[in-house]
């Protein structure tokens, strides 16, 4: 399960819809276990797309030192899917790099955003619970 | 001289545990070299065995994303902070 403070969620889905028509991206820090992602560090999507995504390195990089500061880790990444539903596409799976983040999609195919999330484990796609607090 | 290699958490179960090691070399080629003698289980996850930078990872110096510097080739000072981040990307 993933638990996720409120203003989290709602930051992420403002981030994701001010980033239409491209899928937009970003970072979660917080604690690994129990998963609690206490801080959304939205990211430019490097790869300018309405399919792909990429986020940028070196706010990957300063989003890791802030986390570390705050006695925190990076716990996941999220993007949007703006035209599709919330589930991992078959290059998020080959392309997620860690089995013990969560990854958090953003489905805004609907008029209300979906938020899911995901591990991805040796190319197995496992959902787990939202809780957000 | 010794650098500050801090890792990813899915290269640290290669490095027992650790998030952040120090290792040695006078440039990035050494301390990878450094940091797979101490931890042979890193082989390969950072630097390709053509001796390449992995396409999977992002290396910065400091603030330098080393692509952009001399990739393996540049050179580390003592002290330095050396970030290994996986490439975030998808679809």
């Amino acid at each position: 399960m993933l638990r996720l403070a409120a203003d989290v969620r709602r930051r992420m889905v403002d981030h994701c819809l001010a980033g239409l028509p491209e899928e937009a991206c970003g970072l979660l820090g917080g604690t690994p276990d129990p998963a609690d992602a206490t801080v959304v560090y939205p990211t430019r999507n490097m790869a300018a797309s309405a399919r792909l995504y990429t986020v940028d390195p070196l706010e990957h990089l300063r989003a890791d030192r802030d986390a570390e500061e705050r006695g925190l880790e990076l716990i996941g990444v999220f993007h949007s899917h703006t035209h599709t539903e919330a589930y991992p596409s078959p290059t998020d799976v080959a392309q997620a790099p860690d089995p013990g983040w969560h990854y958090v999609l953003v489905s805004l195919m609907h008029a209300d955003p979906v938020v899911r999330s995901f591990r991805i484990v040796d190319g197995t796609i496992e959902e787990e619970e939202v809780e957000v607090c | 001289m010794p650098v500050e290699v801090r890792l990813p958490t899915v290269l640290r179960q290669h490095a027992g545990g650790l998030a952040s090691v120090k290792a040695n070399g006078e440039t990035l080629e050494d301390v990878f070299g450094d940091l797979v003698r101490q931890f042979p289980g890193l082989a390969g996850q950072v630097v390709t065995e053509d001796g390449a930078l992995h396409k999977f990872v992002n290396v910065y110096r400091n603030d330098d994303d080393v692509r952009y510097l001399d990739k393996l080739a540049t050179q580390v000072s003592d002290g330095d902070v050396i970030s290994i981040l996986p490439a975030v990307a998808g679809g």
